[in-house]
């Protein structure tokens, strides 16, 4: 139990320190922020960018960039329409909660979207790219470094946002549900109603994932996190695809913490023939045990990165797809010829982002439960092996 | 990739701990316990139920088997005191009439036996009234006969004349 006993920090910082290993199709670079600040229309403020930005705000490819970017994004208000020319949206704000010397509550609605400058206990804070920082007054000066991100001090955000909102509202919806099909157990042994749907998934889980996996004797205890998982990540997946705009289980934070569970859960229930196998790699020659040792402790992150990495690009390429498909009507200049093309299309990538949505949930389960057995195993295997050898 | 980082929002990252745990805490206490062991419970039952339903049913097939058994032992039990009795009523049936026949024979004996005896007894009889009859009758004729000269004459003549016949 070496590392598990660190803290989670650590193995933050591995995570995100291993993060470049990855490299995207397209370099983001900084035409998104461009793109944000044309869709935010912000105030002219002294960065030399916002010249170029200017022309880029009427080009409706840019529009559509930026407003896919700000979807995929979380922020703290929840906004269902917004009207471009009157600058006006649609919606409502939610609580902003910060931690900069002492707790900071206020509503989002006095951030105007990052058009105003918020002013919380002498203290003034704006909206950038979906992020909050300091500033020094009323003004509110942001400067930026060279890869055009702001240099502004960036106080600790603990803000209910739109994501933060979804989840809680997933999590009711969860709670309703299940409570409500383990009721109607009292009744008698077979559910009614929306039970009947929800309890041949459940044993779904136990006997296709839960019970391969993990092993008849210890998956129960694997259960609840298990069946937890599964149906949160199906619920936000699915959530995601509605008219709502809701993109949470495309967000990075959310799936790092969602593998993070995932691997204290593998680390900490972990036996002794998993760290052996580890550390002191049984049945090969001295020298490769020092060489396995590293890679098998590597090993150990690399699989909750990428249950992380698998969830959140999946996702985001969903979205993006989607809403990409959607916005060919608005650059299109013949509505009649984009319309049905645009509109097939959607509802064609929709229907597979469903089967998706359930796929991601169920590939993540998985290979928790995979890993989970992997840590809990006994390894009859390499114990017959020196068996074998003894005897010849 | 700088984006990536640069968009994890640790607050974000708090919150969805914090919902996640208290959610798993909330539903393992409240809804999967209950539920998996009330789906286990129903499992269990059903297996039970199917296994008593086996054993009921091998059980049946056993009984079938001692019925069908016993079945064979008494109709074998049955055929055999039948053949017996036939068997009996045949050898009755042959005593008898070995004893009706020696019976008979016996009786036949005797009755023969006796009629021997009888006839001879009757012979005897015969014998000696025909004897004694004869005698008479020969006295009669001799009487008779020997009363003239001329008929003793043609009586010796007449036995001679039967001699030389003879």
């Amino acid at each position: 139990m070496v590392i598990s006993n660190k803290p989670l920090k650590f193995i933050l910082a591995a995570l995100v320190a291993s993060l470049p290993i990855m490299s995207f199709a397209n370099s983001e670079n900084d035409t998104t922020h461009v793109h944000n600040e044309a869709a935010h229309e912000v105030q002219v403020a002294s960065h030399d960018k916002h010249a170029e930005e200017e022309h880029v705000a009427q080009d409706p490819k840019a529009k559509v960039d930026a407003f896919i970017d700000h979807h995929l994004q979380d922020s703290h208000d929840f906004i269902f329409f917004s009207d471009d020319k009157e600058n006006k949206h649609y919606g409502f704000p939610l609580p902003v909660i910060l931690i900069d010397g002492g707790l900071k509550i206020f509503s989002s609605s006095k951030l105007h979207h990052g058009e105003a400058v918020a002013e919380v206990d002498g203290n003034f804070y704006k909206l950038v790219h979906g992020k909050i920082y300091k500033t020094d007054d009323a003004a509110g000066i942001i400067s930026f470094d060279e890869h055009g991100h702001p240099k502004n001090e960036k106080p600790l955000d603990f803000s209910i946002t739109k994501n933060v909102v979804s989840m809680l509202f997933v999590a009711v919806l969860l709670f309703i549900m299940f409570t409500g099909l383990a009721k109607s157990y009292k009744k008698g042994p077979i559910p009614t109603g929306f039970g009947r749907v929800l309890e041949p998934l459940i044993i779904f889980i136990r006997d296709e994932i839960a019970v391969p996996n993990i092993g008849e004797k210890k998956y129960r205890k694997y259960m609840g996190y298990l069946l937890t998982v599964f149906f949160f990540v199906w619920l936000l997946n699915l959530l995601g695809m509605t008219p709502l705009g809701i993109n949470v289980t495309g967000n990075i934070a959310i799936t790092v913490c969602l593998a993070a569970f995932t691997f204290i859960i593998t680390q900490f229930s972990a036996n002794k023939d998993y760290w052996g196998h580890i550390f002191w790699m049984p049945g090969v020659p001295v020298p490769m045990k020092i060489i396995l040792a590293p890679i098998e402790v590597l090993g150990t992150l690399t699989k909750p990165f990428a249950l992380l990495i698998r969830l959140y690009a999946n996702i985001t390429a969903g979205h993006v797809v989607i809403m990409s498909l959607i916005a060919m009507i608005f650059v299109g200049k013949n509505l009649a010829a984009d319309l049905p093309i645009s509109m097939g299309l959607t509802l064609f990538i929709s229907v597979i982002e469903v089967l998706v949505a359930f796929l991601q949930a169920f590939i993540f389960t998985m290979l928790s439960s995979l890993f989970i057995g992997m840590a809990v195993q006994d390894h009859d295997h390499a114990h017959h092996h020196e068996d074998e050898t003894a005897i010849i | 990739m700088d984006k990536l980082i640069n968009d994890f929002s640790f607050g974000l990252f708090f919150w969805q701990a914090f919902i996640l745990l208290v959610l798993i805490l909330l539903l393992v206490k409240f809804a999967w316990k209950p539920i998996m062991e009330s789906i286990t419970a129903r499992e269990e039952g059903i297996k039970d139920a199917l296994l008593s339903a086996e054993n009921a049913k091998k059980e049946m097939q056993n009984l079938q088997a001692d019925n069908q058994r016993i079945l064979n032992e008494a109709r074998a039990e049955r055929d055999a005191m039948l053949k017996e009795a036939r068997e009996m009523k045949e050898k009755m049936i042959a005593d008898s009439k070995n004893e009706a026949q020696e019976q008979g024979q016996k009786m036949i004996e005797q009755a023969k036996a006796a009629i021997e005896s009888e006839k001879n007894a009757a012979m005897a009889e015969l014998k000696l009234q025909v004897s004694t009859l004869s005698l008479s009758i020969a006295e009669k004729l001799l009487k008779e006969e020997l009363s003239n000269k001329e008929s003793q004459t043609k009586l010796v003549e007449k036995m001679l004349g039967d001699v030389k016949l003879n």
